[in-house]
């Protein structure tokens, strides 16, 4: 008999190996107590979250709670059902409106994560004879919604406006095309070129979907992403979001202007084989997107935020990502995977918690480790980060 | 020399600078067991390769060419 499993002993084999070094397993922290969007407890000990995704910090905020209380209360625990089916209840509707609202688009179609509104909708709008033109470091969900489809698949270079351009110059004219971008890449932390790309998307008469996963919320003059703040929002076809991240829930979406977009929810199978989310989270989620449409304070002080730890690290001797701050995300590279990981556990026993991301997550084989920033870090808790990135460099000998 | 062996000799020029260990190359020479490439690698011949030829390889055919021969193959293909 084959084992079907030993196509994994390398990765088996990495893992032992860097376990055998005597660093903590990086990928199976517990935090013990959640305090608040910037703090919880890990190891029994108290400590900055500093890799959450929590832009916003809306997890805690008390209308969001409030209304997941009453959601909960009022609609029991669960839908038991697909939208399509029994799954759809007032506030599943409500969370739609909400986004249009928030989007100032005509649709709104609400998944169970981010993960399935990408596999839905790539696979379903980009079918067999048609092509999909994607970003080599897009995300895996981007990947994976190609995989179950059957359109063509183009690569081009990172963010690279010529690559794009040269490789839909040579597709059939009369094809079907489906550009596939993301506002921010999470890896890096890098801002997507989409002015000048969705033009040459358009020219070449593709259809483009941005992901906005990592900007909503902050990015934009209304929280609307990348495409809002580059000015380029009304030529996008579809934008892909998540509620994971800004939003402080769970579930994912797309909002279209397209006038079929509808039929969607008959043909998309992430949508209709899957069960709807709980009331209790579309009610909190409904009111997180209100509260995030007035949230233009709380984005300033992210901005601050980043902008004050980008140049803290490197001021300290860190290699980052980008040159300047251009999102909450901002990535430490490290020399490698070891010393990435000793890195990592460094900074949790100074009460530090951050992402350890390795390849094949990470581009160009990189170990990194990504900060993502909060609107509810204090700037105090700014400064302590610094402190304990420049013990932790100091102990692990990545810094000098 | 058949239009074959020019297009050979075209993509072993271009296979040059990312053949680190001087392998030498035949049709049957693999990317990923003979040349050790690892994805990265990969992209950047493939982009090098489109701009020569002026082609596309969708990473559906990209899948399907594990050698040299089978890459000459394709790039014939996809410029006639």
């Amino acid at each position: 008999m084959t084992d079907l499993f030993s196509k994994f002993d390398p990765l088996i084999q990495q893992r032992e190996g860097l376990l055998a070094t005597g660093v903590r397993d990086p990928f199976s922290l517990v935090m013990e107590e959640v305090k608040s969007p910037t703090v919880a407890v890990c190891n029994g000990r108290e400590t900055i979250l500093l890799g959450t995704y929590n832009y916003m910090g809306m997890t805690f905020d008390p209308d969001v709670i409030a209304a997941g209380k009453k959601a909960f209360d009022e609609f029991g625990a669960g839908t038991t059902g697909s939208r399509v089916l029994n799954g759809t209840f007032r506030d599943h509707r409500d969370v739609e409106e909400a986004l249009k609202e928030f989007y100032a688009m005509d649709h709104a179609m609400v998944f169970s994560t981010g993960y399935q509104a990408n596999l839905g909708i790539i696979s379903t709008i980009a079918g067999k004879g048609d092509y999909i033109i994607l970003d080599i470091d897009s995300h895996a969900s981007i990947y994976d919604g190609c995989k179950m489809g059957d359109a063509e698949v183009v690569a081009f270079r990172h963010n690279d406006v010529e690559a794009l351009e040269k490789r839909l110059k040579r597709l059939p004219p009369e094809a079907g095309k489906l550009v596939v971008l993301e506002g921010v890449y999470s890896m890096l932390g890098d801002v997507a070129p989409l002015k000048e790309m969705v033009r040459i998307a358009k020219e070449a008469g593709a259809m483009v979907l941005v992901d906005e996963a990592h900007s909503m919320g902050f990015i934009g003059e209304h929280g609307r992403g990348v495409a809002e703040e580059q000015g380029v929002i009304d030529d996008v076809d579809f934008i892909i979001g998540t509620f994971s991240k800004s939003v402080g829930t769970v579930g994912g979406f797309c909002v279209s202007n397209h006038p079929k977009f509808e039929v969607m929810r008959l043909v998309c199978r992430p949508y209709v084989f899957t069960a709807a989310l709980p009331p209790s989270v579309m009610a909190s989620s409904a009111t997180s997107i209100r509260k995030l449409m007035h949230g233009s304070n709380k984005r300033a002080h992210l901005w601050e935020n980043s902008k004050t730890l980008h140049k803290g690290l490197r001021d300290l001797g860190f290699q980052l990502g980008t040159e300047t701050p251009q999102s909450a995300i901002i990535a430490v590279i490290m020399p490698d995977l070891e010393r990435g990981a000793m890195m990592w556990e460094a900074l949790l026993d100074n009460g530090l918690y951050v992402n350890l991301a390795r390849p094949p997550a990470t581009p160009a084989g990189m170990t990194l480790l990504r900060c993502s920033l909060c609107a509810e870090h204090t700037a105090e808790q700014v400064q302590d980060i610094l402190k304990r990135f420049a013990a932790a460099g100091r102990a692990t000998g990545i810094l000098s | 020399m058949t239009d074959r062996q020019t297009t050979f000799d075209k993509v072993a020029e271009l296979i040059e600078p990312f053949n680190k260990k001087g392998v030498a190359l035949s049709d049957a020479t693999t990317f990923q067991h003979d040349l050790e490439w690892d994805s990265l690698t990969v992209m950047d011949f493939v982009a090098a390769v489109e701009d020569e030829f002026d082609i596309i390889i969708t990473m559906n055919m990209q899948a399907e060419i594990e050698n040299v021969g089978q890459l000459i193959d394709a790039v014939i293909k996809l410029g006639s």
